[in-house]
């Protein structure tokens, strides 16, 4: 299952520079460990050690945020867009 | 000139210079304003603030610019009003109203933060404002606009009181409504923000803009008489105003202009949104998102930017959250209308609704020294007071025609 990812400013010096990138998964955090394999060391500025996302990321999938939805293990199919974006203020891209 | 470091991460404490930046790049925490308190301590006394005209800037040294301030330079320093009638009506001896619905110029204390965002925006370069607001935000930010001949483009939910939308054309700015809430306005700035060059005062200019907020605690301790009160009640919206409060007392106790203190803040929010004094009833500082259905437009935000540190205050603090009904909202309305003679905005409805309810809960004691925040005006969230009244009573310009109506059981209060 394949979907984009919009990664935000301060990551994008992990993933070459991309502002979106494709990733593989069936929930949010099969993407996160999807991503992790293709930008190493990204997993952890996204999430806690136990794999939810820290306290000022925000997960959006299609415009909604995962609190609304099942959280790290809300379901994603082919398509989706997921965002992550700072919480602070809506944050920034 | 100014006393101003730099930019501090408040997580993980990385330091960042001064720029229009508001998000750690590592941690991705709030960065907020460094002072350099040594340098404030030797140039600041209650004397030579005192000295000062009757403004938010007799406080300079203690906010975020460099140069002097551009915008606004009537701002602040509003009325802290000893409420004895409406302190008699709640069983408070000790109760003061900080009333920002009479704040320079666009009658909320959103005009302290855009004072200082706009002042900081033009010492960046900025030529273009632009915000996401529940309204008063957006009042302020065309007003400041318009004073510093930039251009401003300004975002809104859709569906906000008459008012607040008169209350921003007439500045002449770009004005855009988006459909969603409030949350989905600040997110699509937070996206717009990215690709155009603009000051968006409460997202890359928020530490600087956010420290406006703490002139409203510096002054309620100055009127005071240089103390801090026993307890105030703030109406929590993104959660910014609270801990801001809560910073300017301990700044002050920090440069010895006011003694140890005790204040307990107590967080105010609509039962209708409440993710913030939720989160507090609940024990936990991980806030729940909502979807914002209240009265209290103004401060219906279901994703609080700050929302963590706004539980963090109130409970470092000892004080407490608590939220009301859009029916409770209207009868504080009126209930502060009809005592002290101001109109407060629905949040300030808030506010005293949550009041009681603390005092109710023995939270707020009779004897303590409390202040209530007004932070907007009445007359620009009219429709919450739809049907609430009566028309008035016409009559011909007779003598004899009042008398007819005077006879016919008028009640005069």
């Amino acid at each position: 299952m394949a979907v984009k990812v919009r990664i935000p400013t301060p990551l994008m010096k992990l993933t070459s520079n991309q502002s979106e990138v494709t990733a593989e998964g069936a929930t949010i955090s099969d993407i996160f460990d999807n991503l992790e394999s293709q930008f190493a060391g990204i997993k952890e500025r996204i999430c806690e050690e136990n794999g939810s996302p820290r306290r000022f990321i925000n997960i959006y999938v299609n415009e909604e945020d995962i609190r609304f939805l099942d959280g790290e293990k809300t379901a994603v199919k082919e398509g989706d867009e997921i965002s992550i974006i700072p919480a602070i203020a809506g944050g920034f891209r | 000139m100014g006393y101003v470091k730099g930019l501090r991460c408040k997580e993980c404490k990385r330091e960042f210079p001064k720029e229009p930046i508001h998000v750690c790049e590592f941690c991705f925490g709030p960065l907020e304003v460094d002072y350099d308190y040594e340098n404030i301590k030797k140039a600041v006394s209650r004397k030579s603030i005192e000295s000062r005209s009757p403004s938010m800037w007799r406080y300079r040294e203690f906010l975020p610019i460099d140069e002097d301030p551009k915008v606004g330079l009537h701002t602040g320093f509003t009325p802290l009003v000893r409420a004895k009638n409406l302190g008699k009506a709640l069983g408070l001896n000790n109760l003061y109203v900080k009333n920002d619905s009479v704040n320079h110029p666009t009658f909320s204390f959103k005009d302290r933060v855009v004072s200082v965002a706009v002042s900081k925006a033009i010492e960046f370069g900025f030529d273009t404002l632009s915000c996401a607001s529940t309204g008063n935000l957006a009042n302020s930010v065309a007003a400041h606009a318009a004073e510093a001949g930039l251009k401003s483009c300004i975002f809104i939910p859709d569906g906000l009181e008459a008012g607040k939308i008169l209350g921003t054309l007439i500045y002449g700015t770009q004005l855009i409504a988006v459909k969603g809430s409030y949350d989905d306005v600040n997110r699509l700035c937070s996206e717009v923000a990215a690709d155009h060059k603009w000051a968006f005062v409460n997202i890359n200019i928020r530490p600087y803009y956010g420290d406006g907020s703490k002139s409203y605690g510096y002054e309620i301790a100055e009127q005071l008489g240089w103390k801090a009160p026993d307890n105030v009640v703030v109406p929590v919206a993104g959660s910014s105003l609270i801990t801001k409060i809560w910073k300017a007392f301990h700044e002050f106790e920090a440069m010895d202009l006011i003694g140890p203190f005790k204040t307990k803040i107590f967080a105010a929010q609509a039962t209708g949104c409440s993710p913030v004094t939720t989160a507090i009833k609940n024990g936990t500082d991980v806030i729940t998102p909502v979807k914002p259905n209240t009265i209290a437009k103004s401060i219906a935000i279901g994703n609080p930017a700050d929302g963590y540190y706004g539980v963090k205050t109130a409970n470092e603090s000892g004080g407490y959250g608590e939220d009301v009904s859009d029916e409770e909202i209207v009868q504080a309305m009126q209930l502060m209308a009809e005592t002290e003679g101001i109109f407060t905005e629905t949040a300030g409805g808030v506010t005293l609704a949550v009041t009681k309810k603390l005092i109710a809960q023995k939270r707020i004691k009779p004897d303590e020294l409390t202040v209530i925040c007004v932070t907007g005006n009445g007359l620009k969230t009219q429709e919450a007071l739809d049907g609430a009244f009566e028309p008035p009573v016409v009559i011909e310009p007779h003598l004899h025609s009042f008398e007819e109506i005077f006879a016919n059981n008028l009640t005069v209060e």
